[in-house]
């Protein structure tokens, strides 16, 4: 079970950890799954969530580490409640992402791969997503969002609050 | 099963959904239900219709009408006019150059098209199977079971001269004849829908759209080069993909079509579906291997290539989405039948996704050797705002930036050779005048810099020298000797680097250099740029 707690939202304890392992399996190609589950309530991987989860799979620490600070899906520094990815590939760009990056900084007021004070949001920059029919666009969490102006960027945010 | 007099199909891929094409359809469902309609009409959802730039499209049958950028407020006069009196609501037809295009068939979007690989997307519901059986889904794995050797299935895609879609173009055939020749068991099919590169989404509205093409093209591989266990590696961030993906094999096993003695033929396949989790470089075959055991996604050295030495060193082939979703089609209708279709070099059709400074953008397909004009001025609809065609960049941002001089090549892979461009993987992204190609290269620059793995040094530096010499000239501080050592790390980036990031990653500058110096020149020589983006001072000399 997923703990709350005082200082964040959410904490991860062993049995979270135990519990992934046993629904995805304790096979060494099942790590990628385990972490993306792991990391669905906190947006981060703690060290000790990465620690256990060695312990389980029988791994190297440093071998679930490498594999976790690979992907950018995945963070072992603590983020936000919600993770605001802005596109910045060359579709969205001609269509003014750099606007759209400038506008939720300066909302925000934090610089890409920071977390504001509160915890509510980390910005953070993106390839492509894929909805280039559609840019410039953004993903909060799993929710990607297109059409973007640097207003409605902002009328985005603010209904994350 | 109950019968419907008319049936509306709501488009629900990514872009559609992006324009709200989900409270569209709710308040149509919500509309007919209070109307007591609900007998009468059938709400469905579908897969990509191609024009996403005017969603969400809505198509009412059995006439064909095409309705687009329909939102909530427009369902009680559709309901009112249309369904009740059978009259089209004109403000909501498409807008052709000359007249209102009545079906999406008589617009000229799709008139250049030739749809092989999207054969069901917009046209079935890809949550329920049997819309795909009843437009003949599963029927090219009926025949390879029923009528053909395994051997005989890997003839007629080498017969077909179908080439790998995902980006390096190797012809697909022999890698199922590898496959199939190699020893070791057990043997693997992979289906790569790590679809990473900038500008394209093909693999996302394919298997948003039409699952159970992709399953069925993985369940002939299997039956050919001998696997019962396919994996698709689905990008991490395409949720909808994934969900949809799950269903569709959780349907095709429910319906006998995945799992034991598939149709009582005696072969047996499943699949797996798994999740990326954010990195480019896993869109590479050996890297995506990596990945699906569980590791870092870096590149493994070639040789041994995967056909032989691949998941878990078991002989694995993996092919792209598009590439599988070919494969029933040429069963189905034969190697000579899919030659007919294309060039001569390169049979068969393209799907590419339409993006940038053009009218019409969205998803597409094309019969090889299509020029590029045609793409731009007749299925494109040309550039908007009265600007001018200044460059198509061709298959994403490791492919090459084709000058308004060539718009007249034809798409395929000899002739984009020829101009320094590569076929890529289904991205187009198309550029007018009022965009600075040294802005445009930092952007590519920043992107492989950020997306090199880091494995090996010619792209982990060269990556990072190219971002810094770019970064430089574009912020006015550039010299000629930059543009000299831009051309030697790329040099040596093409020749040494491990796999195809570092291969390719100069392929964007390089044409940027060759069709396009003067802007690096002026940015270097008197601080001119012509969109502003950079940061010289605009029309200018340098200070």
């Amino acid at each position: 079970m997923i703990m709350l707690c005082s200082c964040r939202e959410v904490k991860i304890v062993r049995e979270d950890v135990k519990e992934a392992v046993q629904r995805c399996g304790r096979e060494k190609h099942q790590l990628l799954e385990i972490l993306g589950q792991l990391q669905k309530g906190t947006n981060f991987l703690e060290r000790d969530t990465l620690v256990a989860v060695a312990e389980e799979l029988d791994l190297p620490l440093a071998e679930v580490y490498g594999t976790a600070t690979f992907y950018s899906l995945y963070s072992t520094k603590p983020r936000g409640r919600y993770v605001v990815r802005v596109c910045e590939s060359a579709p969205c760009h001609i269509d003014g992402a750099a606007d759209i990056l400038a506008a939720v900084k300066a909302h925000l007021g934090v610089a890409v791969d920071e977390t504001t004070d509160d915890s509510q949001f980390t910005l953070e920059t993106t390839s492509c997503l894929g909805v280039c029919s559609v840019g410039p666009a953004m993903m909060i969490n799993d929710e990607v969002y297109g059409n973007l102006t640097p207003d409605r960027a902002v009328e985005i945010l603010q209904s994350h609050n | 099963m109950s019968i419907h007099r008319s049936h509306i199909l709501v488009c629900s891929g990514s872009n559609c959904t992006l324009r709200a094409s989900v409270p569209v359809r709710m308040a149509l469902r919500a509309a007919i239900a209070d109307q007591g309609l609900d007998k009468e009409f059938k709400v469905i959802e579908t897969g990509c219709f191609g024009l996403c730039q005017e969603g969400p499209i809505m198509v009412i049958y059995p006439e064909g009408i095409h309705y687009c950028g329909v939102q909530p407020d427009d369902i009680d006069e559709i309901v009112e006019t249309h369904l009740k009196k059978g009259r089209v609501v004109n403000r909501l037809l498409y807008r052709g150059e000359a007249e209102q295009e009545v079906t999406l068939p008589s617009t000229p979007f799709y008139q250049r098209q030739h749809r092989v690989v999207l054969r069901n997307v917009g046209a079935v519901d890809p949550e329920n199977i049997e819309e795909s059986l009843a437009r003949d889904g599963y029927q090219g794995l009926a025949k390879a079971l029923d009528t053909m050797s395994p051997r005989d299935v890997v003839q007629t895609m080498l017969d077909s001269g179908l080439q790998g879609r995902g980006g390096a173009g190797f012809p697909a055939g022999r890698k199922w004849d590898f496959t199939l020749r190699a020893s070791g068991e057990p043997k693997y099919v992979v289906c790569n829908a790590d679809e990473g590169e900038p500008g394209t989404s093909k693999d996302r509205l394919i298997l948003e759209g039409d699952p159970h093409a992709v399953i069925e093209g993985m369940a002939i591989a299997g039956y050919a080069v001998g696997a019962s266990q396919g994996f698709i590696y689905i990008r991490g961030e395409y949720q909808l993909s994934l969900q949809r993906f799950r269903k569709a094999v959780e349907q095709a096993r429910e319906y006998g079509l995945l799992g034991s003695d598939i149709l009582g033929s005696g072969f047996s396949f499943n699949v797996e579906v798994r999740s990326g989790a954010g990195a480019y470089v896993c869109g590479e075959e050996t890297a995506l291997l990596n990945s699906l055991e569980g590791r870092r996604g870096e590149p493994r050295y070639k040789p041994p290539f995967p056909a032989n030495e691949g998941l878990w060193g078991k002989p694995t082939l993996i092919n792209n989405v598009e590439t599988l979703a070919n494969a029933a089609p040429i069963l189905m209708h034969g190697a000579q039948w899919y030659r007919s279709l294309g060039s001569e070099d390169c049979p068969g059709t393209k799907v590419f996704t339409l993006s940038g400074d053009v009218a019409n953008r969205g998803l597409i397909e094309v019969p090889m050797g299509i020029t590029l004009r045609e793409i731009v001025e007749d299925i494109g609809g040309g550039i908007p705002g009265g600007r001018q065609f200044k460059m198509a960049q061709i298959g994403g941002t490791s492919g090459g930036c084709i000058p308004a001089e060539h718009l007249d090549i034809p798409i395929d892979i000899p002739h984009l050779d020829d101009v320094g461009a590569s076929l890529g993987s289904g991205a187009l992204l198309i550029v007018d005048d009022s965009h600075c190609m040294v802005d445009l290269s930092k952007t590519f620059l920043h992107f492989f810099a950020h997306e090199s793995c880091g494995q090996c040094t010619p792209c982990r530096e060269g990556t990072m020298l190219m971002r810094k010499l770019v970064d430089g000239i574009a912020a006015g501080s550039g010299t000629r000797k930059d543009l000299e050592l831009l051309e030697r790390i790329t040099a040596t980036m093409r020749k040494a680097s491990l796999c195809g990031l570092g291969q390719t990653a100069p392929t964007p500058v390089l044409t940027a250099l060759r069709y396009f110096s003067d802007e690096y020149e002026a940015h270097i020589d008197s601080g001119h740029c012509i969109s502003g983006a950079c940061g010289v001072a605009v029309g200018g000399m340098k200070s």
